[in-house]
């Protein structure tokens, strides 16, 4: 999947966690979690939805590198 | 025959609007059903009756709003197992709000009352310009005349109510959000106005329960993976059932001990405020039984589908601010119950033991506890017994 499709998937789903942020102005290097405010179980929902879709199954000893957009869309590119 | 009545969901509820009725008359209802919906200030809440039986009667209809306690439904008993068995445990007495607001009410003078309208002549000028009709005005001067004061009275009762509806016409999500900080305001007032809290805290290693907790997840695929806080609510429901001073409430001058544990666990929500609904008999789930009992529980509570007895019943409740990168916390005791646990984020820290410097992950527990029902030492047997279950919680 492209970076850009991807991108567009993962605001899709984050909108979903946290429909009060203006995805759009998100900043791709961001810490995720902090910015829009996610707990462990929204960010363990947010995994496993991703893995429904994409059928990636990240170890949880990956959790901590995936802390902002961009290094999210670079590890599910890899 | 028993009363199926509008109930307390918490402290702080003085009053609830039924929403739906799940049920109709001739229906047969069995305890735990859910028969009813309500809406509070912490949304739409299922009612679940405790009682087995024929709907005989509805005395309360949809968009009706009535104080706790206010019968809603009657139901003919057809079992004769003792109601009372499964009654939820009382709340502390609230104070009833007046269902009749007096000012609203005509007095019975006012019909007989002469046409012709006693005003001074300053206080009708006054009228005029804050454009006040003045047979709306109660006089409070000699044969009920009607003096300036009046008239200010009057022009600011009718601005306050303009503003009243233009707040409510536009039902916003802010107003709901406002409903919750009074909800948690009224609670958390009582809290500190009524019970002597003591506070204990002690460092937990974390290190062992969390390698347990890495190997587990290795096996599991990710939808199965269990969270760090699982381990601590299933310790900290093991540890209130062992030191059970801690679980339960403080009623009228009394402490009620819990023989069951049922978790309150403290859920923030989006739009502002927190609920901490119960996680029932947690002492006796298992782990998995516990992930899956929450994730359920936390999208029921955002959403706004929680059932009257997550709401009424917890023992003690739980909050963890981990998530935010806070290393302590001291809780305020939600009002009946007798104790708060509170963790903070696991972090490294250097530890020393047996005269050996090392790097371990840590966690800081804290007690908030009521000391009319407990006091110190029981409170730090609780810490330790929270340690013991946590360094052993592989085999729990």
């Amino acid at each position: 999947m492209k970076a850009i499709e991807l991108k567009a998937l993962l605001l899709k789903k984050l909108a979903r966690i946290a429909p009060e942020f203006e995805m759009n102005q998100l900043d791709e290097k961001a810490p995720l979690r902090e910015t829009l405010d996610i707990d462990s179980f929204d960010f363990l929902n947010f995994l496993i939805s991703l893995h429904e879709e994409l059928g990636v199954d990240i170890p949880e000893s990956d959790y901590g590198r995936l802390n902002s957009l961009q290094a999210l869309i670079s590890y599910l590119q890899t | 025959m028993s009363d199926f009545c509008m109930p307390s969901l918490g402290a702080d509820m003085e009053a609830g609007t039924l929403s739906t009725w799940k049920i109709k008359v001739g229906d047969q209802v069995q305890r735990g059903d859910i028969i009813a919906e309500v809406e509070t200030d912490k949304g739409l809440i299922e009612i679940e009756v405790f009682d087995e039986g024929v709907v005989s009667e509805i005395l309360v209809h949809e968009g009706e709003k009535v104080p706790v306690g206010s019968v809603l439904a009657k139901i003919q008993s057809t079992s004769t197992i003792s109601t009372s068995t499964f009654a939820p445990l009382p709340l502390a007495p609230l104070s009833l709000p007046s269902t009749v607001d007096s000012s609203s009410m005509a007095s019975p003078e006012k019909k007989f009352m002469s046409p012709r309208i006693r005003i001074s002549p300053l206080a009708k000028k006054i009228a005029l310009d804050l454009n006040v009709d003045i047979s709306q005005i109660q006089g409070t001067g000699p044969d009920g005349a009607i003096k300036r004061r009046d008239v200010e009275r009057t022009a600011r009762s009718l601005e306050t109510k303009t503003t009243k509806t233009v707040i409510l016409s536009q039902k916003t999500e802010s107003e709901s959000v406002q409903k919750m900080r009074r909800a948690i305001a009224s609670a958390m007032e009582r809290s500190k106005r009524e019970i002597p809290h003591y506070y204990l805290e002690t460092t937990i290693d974390m290190t062992k329960p969390l390698q347990w907790l890495e190997e587990e997840n290795k096996k599991r695929s990710i939808k199965d993976r269990l969270l760090p806080v699982i381990l601590l609510i299933q310790a900290v429901a093991k540890a209130l059932k062992a030191v059970s001073d801690l679980n339960g409430y403080w009623i009228q001058n009394q402490h009620q001990k819990s023989e069951a544990v049922h978790l309150g666990f403290a859920i923030s929500l989006r739009q502002g405020g927190l609920i901490a609904p119960a996680i029932s008999h947690a002492d006796q789930k298992s782990k998995d039984e516990l992930m899956t009992h929450l994730r359920d529980l936390i999208t029921r509570t955002r959403s706004g589908h929680l059932r009257s007895s997550e709401l009424t019943n917890a023992t003690a409740t739980l909050t963890s601010l981990g998530d935010l990168g806070v290393e302590k916390l001291y809780g305020i005791i939600y009002p009946p119950q007798v104790s708060l646990i509170g963790f903070g984020k696991i972090m490294e820290r250097p530890w020393a033991e047996n005269g050996m410097i090392g790097i371990r992950k840590v966690v800081i527990a804290t007690l908030s506890a009521d000391h009319r029902a407990s006091d110190g030492h029981k409170g730090a047997q609780f810490l330790e017994t929270l340690n013991r279950y946590l360094q052993e919680i592989g085999t729990l």
